[in-house]
């Protein structure tokens, strides 16, 4: 693919975007590249920002920014930065040492202090580190010293969240705010043209084996069908977020490979509780057994494993429940279980309750995730059919929290994240914690579930652990205080230039250092 | 001379007040445009900032707090106009960036593209529009005639992805996104070209009809001209007018279009950023990007105004 810079009129347009560009590259290291193939990743996510906060997942996921510590495909941790760690007895005093000989993309030595800088900035900021018990970070040697207020079993998962990435304190501007994204990962970065562009250069003092990939870029399509396109049309190696609809197409193209990973993503019908439709446990089950989960999988995302029986997704290994017999829709036991809770159809077909109110809802969602109205609209059609009067209303993400804040949020359909931190426990935590939380309960606890939980922050054995999860996956089920309806995969085009391809299910890494082109 | 100068100075001063005039009401309007919108203005700009899958009531309060939202709106929006008037635009919400620096981006890949798209759709609609003309009633006027209906009836949308599935999906001239060379340029702006020369081919298709029915051309046969020569001096000067102050007018259509074409092929200019912006509720950007669109507006139509007075030399006379 031959491409010609844009002459001079576009140059002088661009010239002051180009400008601090041309800057950092010239103070890197040159790698006096010879091959000149560059690969190209398009994916829907903008850059919003350098601060490893706000879009730090589209660094980690270049290869750009890296952790003290990562996670492999089953989300356990492992060395990163730090190439060991330990923990007191107590579980309270954690220790992490850097490898040595650690450089960042500016040359600079990666000592203990640039981490904890970085740490500290991350506690400060709304990252997933913020939400763990950190007490104190120090320095002691070549190690990265994090004392906690109570044990915390999964720091290791949260230090390999992309908020938690480090950078160099060049990175940082005399008033805090990042200016350079200098990193210390396999790739560094050639170019941003925020919000759509990232071009990636290997860089040659990283500490692991030499990438064959040497030049990468990151580029931005907001339109699923631009997207496809852009595969299909060999513009891209890989295209991530495929519509479900423009997969079986891109299947049949020869010169494409599509992959499709489970994701620890559920979608979710978040429920309040306080609500007199759904006080009851029956009410809940019953909303549950009027959902066809195969059609909606089938028609609406053209797979039917992705049917959600319980929240968590089989790749959850222990967070999910092996013997659970498969959902069944069941109309008359949903009707009964209506009855039970003093539901009967009025004049219209409409549930009426005792002092002659409606069944009639909101069900709030938003359209980042484009199946989400589609599947909305779905649930409103299968639930009047149990008598349940249901209003859509199509909003944008913020909607949710903010009728959990003011508590008039009814019904809420939503695609919730479980991997933000490697380990779903970081995301339970908040998700079902006893005061309710933004994306996950609303008005509902349950003390054994905080008893669970509680024990699980600060457990390690992996029997004890895998108990305590297997029972709270369990109490969830039994309570709904969520209704699961689906699970979630990412789909992937690949071109055929390139091989070695992995797909990190938890969304930490493309692994763009393992890809090797397919003819040298 | 001094009357000469005044001629083209009197539209020029007047345009430079109207261009304050518009900056202050396009201000004030997206900002109270901005408020209006429905949702907590907090909420959407952390789920903006962080991601989706992490904002939550915690970060939106620190949002609100770091950025003072909680502010009395007079008092935001004085501020703003306060700094405007010393030139300063203020910083994105979102990013944390200087407004002015990201305009300087978006407005250089925008000019590229609306500098592309508009002499494309003149090179297609005024050659179509003036045969029509010339052939007024025939099988050319009424073959551009359905053209210019069927593309102008198609949104922008839906236009450019049929574009993109023929030239880059079928036939692999074209790469469908991107903005690193030429070749990304083509797309958008034929894109952006087809639905404006849908319009200007009709104008200039009517002016040419007018032309060619008016005294102007019968005299100019009757004194003895070709009719090539006829067209050329006499025809063309007379048929232009309107056609450069509808010209004026597609820029400003160009604006809506840019909105939906930059949209689909992830071009990252002024009309991409103001949609993110609005749904974002990153009220400076907005203010900033709608301040420069409105400005460009009053300058595109005084460079109009100032061609028509070159072409025209009778409209300076009758002014003064």
């Amino acid at each position: 693919m031959r491409r010609r810079r844009l002459p001079a009129l576009a140059a002088a347009c661009l010239a002051p975007a180009l400008r601090p560009v041309a800057a950092q590259a010239a103070t890197g290291t040159g790698a006096g590249a010879v091959d000149e193939r560059v690969l190209r990743i398009v994916a829907p996510i903008e850059i919003g920002g350098l601060d490893p906060a706000r879009s730090g997942f589209i660094f980690t996921r270049m290869g750009v920014v890296e952790t003290l510590l990562a996670a492999d495909a089953e989300g356990r941790p492992v060395p990163a930065l730090a190439e060991r760690w330990s923990v007191d007895a107590a579980g309270l005093e954690w220790r992490f040492t850097l490898r040595p000989g650690l450089r960042f993309h500016d040359g600079s030595a990666v000592t203990p202090g640039a981490a904890v800088a970085s740490l500290r900035r991350a506690l400060a900021d709304a990252t997933a580190l913020a939400r763990a018990p950190v007490a104190t970070l120090d320095v002691a040697g070549r190690d990265v010293v994090i004392r906690l207020a109570r044990p915390f079993s999964i720091l290791p998962a949260v230090l390999a969240n992309y908020g938690s990435g480090i950078l160099a304190p060049a990175s940082y501007d005399a008033a805090g705010h990042v200016q350079a994204v200098i990193g210390t990962g396999p790739y560094r970065v050639l170019s941003i043209t925020a919000p759509m562009r990232l071009e990636v250069e290997r860089f040659d003092l990283w500490w692991g084996p030499r990438p064959e990939i040497s030049r990468a870029i990151y580029l931005v399509a907001g339109q699923g069908e631009a997207r496809a396109a852009m595969a299909e049309s060999g513009q891209a190696d890989l295209v991530f977020g495929l519509h479900p609809a423009t997969m079986a197409r891109l299947r049949r193209n020869p010169a494409l490979e599509v992959r499709a990973v489970a994701i620890p993503r559920s979608r979710i019908l978040k429920l309040n509780l306080a609500s007199p439709f759904f006080d009851s446990l029956a009410e809940r089950q019953a909303l549950d057994l009027a959902i066809d989960r195969q059609g909606i999988a089938t028609a609406l995302l053209r797979n039917p494993s992705l049917a959600a029986t319980q929240l968590l997704p089989p790749m959850t290994g222990d967070w999910h429940l092996a013997d659970l017999p498969p959902a069944e829709r069941d109309l008359p036991r949903a009707r009964a279980l209506l009855a039970s809770a003093g539901w009967t159809p009025g004049p219209d077909g409409i549930l009426r309750d005792r002092q002659g109110r409606r069944f009639r809802v909101v069900l709030t969602t938003y359209s980042t995730w484009p199946e989400l109205p589609a599947i909305a609209t779905a649930l409103q059609a299968q639930f009047r059919e149990i008598g349940v009067d249901v209003d859509v209303s199509i909003g944008n993400t913020s909607d949710i929290p903010r009728l959990h804040r003011d508590v008039t949020l009814e019904l809420g359909l939503m695609s919730r994240n479980y991997a933000l931190v490697p380990d779903p426990l970081g995301t339970i935590l908040t998700d079902f914690a006893p005061q309710g939380s933004d994306w996950g309960a609303m008005h509902w606890t349950d003390p054994q579930l905080a008893a669970a939980l509680a024990r699980l922050e600060g457990a390690t054995a992996p029997e004890e652990r895998r108990a305590l999860t297997q029972r709270a996956s369990a109490i969830l089920h039994e309570q709904r205080p969520v209704i699961p309806i689906a699970w979630s995969e990412l789909a992937v085009a690949i071109g055929r230039r390139v091989g070695h391809v992995a797909i990190d299910p938890f969304e930490t890494s493309y692994r763009l250092q393992d890809m090797r082109w397919r003819e040298p | 001379m001094g009357g000469n100068a005044w001629r083209v100075l009197r539209p020029l001063l007047s345009r430079l007040g109207q261009a304050g005039l518009v900056a202050l009401l396009v201000g004030c309007i997206g900002f109270a445009l901005m408020h209006a919108l429905p949702g907590d203005q907090a909420f959407r700009l952390a789920a903006e900032r962080y991601g989706p899958d992490i904002v939550d009531a915690r970060a939106a309060a620190a949002m609100r707090a770091e950025l003072g939202l909680d502010r009395p709106l007079a008092l935001q929006l004085l501020e703003w106009l306060g700094r405007v008037v010393r030139l300063d635009l203020g910083r994105s919400l979102v990013t944390g960036e200087p407004v002015i620096q990201e305009l300087r981006v978006q407005l250089g890949y925008t000019a590229l593209l609306a500098g592309m798209a508009l002499p494309l759709s003149a090179l297609i609609g005024l050659p179509l529009g003036i045969a029509a003309g010339l052939w007024r009633g025939r099988w050319p006027d009424h073959a551009v005639l359905s053209l210019a209906v069927l593309l102008r009836a198609v949104p922008a949308y839906a236009l450019g992805l049929a574009l993109m599935v023929l030239l880059s999906v079928r036939l692999r001239w074209l790469p469908p996104g991107g903005f690193e060379g030429w070749a990304e340029l083509v797309l958008p702006s034929l894109t952006l070209a087809l639905g404006l020369a849908a319009v200007s081919s009709r104008v200039a298709r009517e002016s040419v009809a007018a032309v060619a029915a008016s005294p102007v051309l019968a005299f100019a046969r009757w004194k003895g001209l070709s009719e090539r020569d006829a067209v050329r001096r006499h025809g063309l000067r007379n048929a232009a007018i309107p056609v450069l102050a509808v010209l004026g007018l597609q820029l400003i259509g160009l604006v809506e279009g840019i909105l939906i074409v930059e949209t689909l092929f992830g071009w990252p200019g002024i009309g991409h950023a103001l949609v993110h912006a609005i749904f974002a509720r990153d009220v400076p950007l907005v203010q900033g990007t709608a301040l420069i669109m409105g400005l460009g507006v009053v300058l595109l139509n005084a460079a109009v105004d100032l061609a028509c007075l070159l072409i025209d030399p009778r409209r300076g006379r009758q002014a003064a």
